[in-house]
């Protein structure tokens, strides 16, 4: 009984006492359902590298960074949710990894002064800050990705694609026909033919859209899919003997475990990947500071993958953006408005990336009011049969393409909601 | 020949082949809805179950090793051995058995008498907390699952095919291994039924409960016994499918395709389910080899459903279901 009283006073104690701040990054993640292999590492990267922070920095600016964990299974609902329960924490930012909650969330965050950042997936044509005070999806976008595999494709054929075929294969949702429009303008441009083919969700059969690839014979095949869909995709493609090397997935279809289970059979597929990979400082830190002392989020055994990298490198963006709102704003403990102010004037440089012990992990880029959406460059990297390796360096988009399309969707989008210019008094 | 026709004979086969693939997922639904009239909503999940048992036991990983590490605190993930498939297979049937016996125990026992539909959303309880079991004792990752099974074109119907037609027809042999197991599956169910002492009570008890149980037959051992032949059948199904595309948590939404399976072949025939997939196969891939082009593709899930509504509308029992007679 006695010590059921002193818990009981404990407790009581504990929850009339002022909270210390804390600089809250939560992490809507889903370590559960379909997409759990994809939502595991890069949750792990991002709960990892704030860990991190406060181990070897005492947070961000003296003030603790916290990490409250919000699982979504990828689904749209439940995403909400976890938005809808965080926010009151004093949320500074939310990176949801999933294009269906991105969407929901845009309206709401907008509403509510929290910035949504969302890095290489979402609404594309959020790049547009004059249109999406809230949202984010710097360093590059899809439209910039489809872009780029063309620029490579174009480099490597003597600068012209003329005359041959590219086919998309592509998950039938709002993610997978992102791209659809910007290789249209593409195949028009340079005298391709472009060639659709969908999957259903989630992707488990694709027999007769890989039948349809080796009658027609398409010099290429770009992927844009996700979860299940990857991994069956290269299976089918060994399957019918399709040359690996033109075989060319976005960023969302190039981690470990969508080559791992084909292995050596899988060497030559090659994926664009917008975070460079490679053995960076960052990650002994993580292993002796986290790991080592049991403050990790998963089970460490993603430390450095592709998605683990991406995660990490979606914080540190983060923790650069809070430092930043620190400085702009003289306030250690910042809000979700200083936070927004500061990731648009936000820019990452070499010496930036350098000093938190990740080398070149992205392209040095720079954010304004009108452009949320950072320079789009990319690095194609190739699945060696063990490994991925770094193929190139960071590719840029053909901006003249993009752009445009950009301009069209978010006026678009401008005109249905009465959006007027965000950034005409800046 | 026409081009078009040696392409279509192409798809054709293939869907054949993609047809035993969804049979083999009707196959579990068929036995259990036969012998007690559930339809058990976990049949799907039960595959993604016995596939990552199967693949855990391989890989020699400590079940629920999460949950240990959590309220421990120790870093254990595996023993450090790994178990020859055979072997692995042998334990996971056991797995399986050990799960209809719990099923049966703490679930379905209670329910004797109750309405259809209680004992339906019975089971959409037990898919749900299945596939949080699964996640809890083997973790969310994707794990590759290796017993032996043939993968990739068969280069003997290639070279024939070429021969013949001046196009190499692409079969997979995995979807070859896939009919061979399904056909001999189909029989030793068959045989099992018609010929043990078993298969006679099973038999007994889907053509009347009361009549089975004026005999002597426990409808309890029954139940038992046909909730093992289901999660032996969702074994096979999640080895095939977890080959195709790795063991992990999408494997249970291929349930999903077995339901056409089951409206259009009956759900209780178990030649229906054979004979329903391939016509489902072959249908969903004609449709999109020749009609998914001019509507911008990805047609089968959907169309899968039309064929077998429409096939309902001429014949409700299914092709092979028994035809309900009530007498008021």
């Amino acid at each position: 009984m006695k010590k059921l009283t002193i818990l009981v006073l404990s407790a009581a104690v504990a929850a009339g006492s002022p909270a210390a701040a804390e600089l809250v990054f939560p992490s809507l993640s889903y370590r559960t359902g379909p997409f759990a292999a994809g939502g595991i590492p890069f949750a792990d990267g991002y709960s990892d590298y704030m860990a991190l922070l406060n181990v070897r920095d005492g947070g961000i600016g003296g003030v603790m960074t916290s990490v409250p964990e919000c699982e979504t299974a990828y689904n749209t609902e439940r995403g909400v949710e976890c938005y809808e329960s965080t926010r009151g924490l004093g949320a500074l930012v939310y990176q949801p990894l999933s294009t269906g909650i991105t969407y929901q969330l845009i309206p709401r965050t907008t509403v509510d002064g929290i910035p949504l950042h969302t890095m290489g997936y979402g609404r594309t044509s959020a790049a547009n800050g004059d249109v999406f005070s809230h949202t984010f999806n710097y360093p590059a976008n899809y439209w910039d990705a489809a872009s780029i595999i063309v620029n490579q494709l174009l480099e490597e054929n003597d600068g012209s694609l003329e005359g041959q075929t590219i086919a998309l294969l592509y998950h039938n949702s709002a993610y997978g026909r992102e791209p659809i429009r910007t290789l249209e303008t593409l195949a028009e441009m340079h005298d391709f033919e472009f060639l659709q083919l969908a999957v259903d969700h989630p992707g488990q059969e694709q027999g007769n859209q890989w039948l349809q690839i080796r009658r027609e014979r398409p010099d290429y095949v770009v992927m844009w899919g996700w979860g299940v869909m990857n991994q069956v995709a290269i299976q089918e493609a060994i399957n019918i003997r399709y040359p690996m090397e033109n075989f060319i997935g976005n960023w969302w279809s190039g981690a470990d475990h969508d080559v791992e289970s084909a292995g050596a059979d899988a060497a030559g597929y090659r994926s664009l990947n917008m975070n460079r990979l490679g053995d960076m400082p960052v990650f002994a830190e993580i292993q002796e500071l986290v790991i080592d002392a049991g403050l990790n989020a998963g089970d460490g055994s993603n430390l450095g993958n592709v998605l683990y990298t991406r995660g990490m490198y979606a914080a540190f963006l983060a923790a650069e953006a809070a430092a930043l709102a620190q400085e702009m704003s003289g306030v250690a403990d910042i809000d979700a408005s200083m936070m927004r102010d500061a990731m648009e004037a936000l820019e990452i440089t070499n010496e930036i990336m350098e000093a938190a012990g990740m080398p070149g992990i992205g392209p040095e880029f720079a954010v304004t009011c009108e452009d949320h959406g950072g320079t789009g460059m990319a690095i194609m990297q190739q699945w060696d049969g063990e490994a991925w390796v770094t193929l190139t360096d960071f590719i840029a988009p053909d901006d003249s393409v993009t752009q445009p399309l950009i301009d069209e969707d978010s006026a678009q989008y401008a005109a249905e909601n009465g959006i007027t210019s965000q950034c005409s008094d800046s | 020949m026409p081009e078009q026709l040696v392409f279509a004979m192409e798809v054709t086969l293939n869907g054949l082949m993609t047809g035993v693939m969804y049979s083999l997922v009707a196959l579990g639904f068929v036995l259990i809805f036969k012998a007690s009239g559930i339809f058990n909503y976990a049949q799907g999940v039960m595959a993604l179950f016995a596939a990552m048992t199967l693949v855990g036991i391989q890989d020699g990983r400590v079940p629920f090793s999460h949950v240990i590490n959590a309220i421990f605190g120790t870093h254990i993930y595996d023993f450090g051995w790994e178990v020859p498939a055979l072997l692995a297979i042998l334990l996971t049937v056991i797995v399986m058995i050990i799960f209809a016996l719990l099923v049966q125990r703490f679930v379905f026992k209670h329910l004797v008498g109750q309405e259809p539909i209680i004992l339906f959303m019975a089971t959409i309880g037990l898919a749900y907390f299945l596939e949080g079991v699964s996640d809890l004792m083997w973790g969310s990752e994707i794990r590759n699952m290796d017993v032996g099974l043939p993968q990739g074109i068969n280069d003997w119907i290639d070279v024939t095919t070429l021969e013949i037609f001046g196009y190499g027809f692409f079969i997979d042999n995995l979807d070859l291994a896939a009919t061979l197991i399904a056909a001999i599956l189909v029989m030793g169910l068959i045989a099992y039924s018609q010929y043990t002492k078993n298969g006679r009570a099973m038999r007994a008890v889907a053509d009347d409960h009361q009549a089975a149980l004026s005999v002597g037959i426990s409808l309890n051992y029954v139940w038992i016994l046909v909730w093992s032949l289901a999660g032996i059948v969702a074994l096979v199904a999640g080895v095939m499918w977890g080959s195709k595309s790795g063991v992990q948590f999408s494997l249970s939404l291929i349930a999903l395709k077995a339901l056409p399976v089951l409206m259009l072949g009956g759900f209780t025939s178990i030649p229906g389910a054979i004979v329903g997939g391939m016509i489902i196969g072959v249908g969903e891939a004609l449709f999109e080899f020749a009609i998914g082009p001019m509507i911008g593709g990805a047609t089968e899930n959907w169309f899968a459903y039309v064929l077998a509504l429409l096939f309902l509308v001429f014949r409700p029992q299914g092709l092979f279901g028994e035809k309900i007679i009530e007498r008021v």
